[in-house]
């Protein structure tokens, strides 16, 4: 996540407040995933951006899990999802991050 | 996690799915999106 996002995030979770907010991310990398989640929970690791230090606390969840997909309009989910769905390895991008959603960093 | 009724924070990105894809999808399942954004690493 760049900085300029990491400000509109701190400052969109500061009007609205934290409660009943989850992240849904859609990257394609597991390095990728493992930071956005790890910023939005913990402050940004490298201390370089407006959450440096900021532990929002939120979780974060990818599209393409399927405790998500399984909440998702199938009609929906055919238009915008299943070619991404057959792109990805899912599992493989998704464990760092429910291994932080789980009480890791 | 049920996403109705949550107030979701949307990350997508340009190289796996993209903000207003996952947006689409979350809303359908009843959630509020306070933010949307597709990132892009080059």
């Amino acid at each position: 996540m760049d900085l300029e996002g990491q400000g509109r995030i701190k400052q969109v979770v500061e009007q609205a407040g934290a409660d009943d907010v989850v992240a849904v991310l859609g990257a394609n990398s597991a390095a990728a995933v493992e930071m956005t989640a790890m910023t939005l929970k913990s402050g940004d690791p490298s201390y370089a951006g407006p959450l440096a230090g900021v532990a929002l606390g939120i979780p974060s969840y990818h599209i393409l899990e399927s405790e998500i997909v399984g909440q998702i309009d199938a009609a929906v989910y055919d238009r915008e999802l299943a070619l991404s769905a057959l792109a990805m390895d899912v599992d493989e991008v998704i464990a760092p991050m429910k291994a932080i959603r789980d009480g890791g960093a | 996690m049920n996403l109705s009724g949550k107030r979701v924070l949307v990350i997508g990105e340009r190289d796996g799915v993209n903000a207003p894809a996952i947006e689409a999808c979350v809303k359908s399942a009843g959630a509020e999106v306070l933010y949307a954004e597709t990132l892009c690493f080059v």
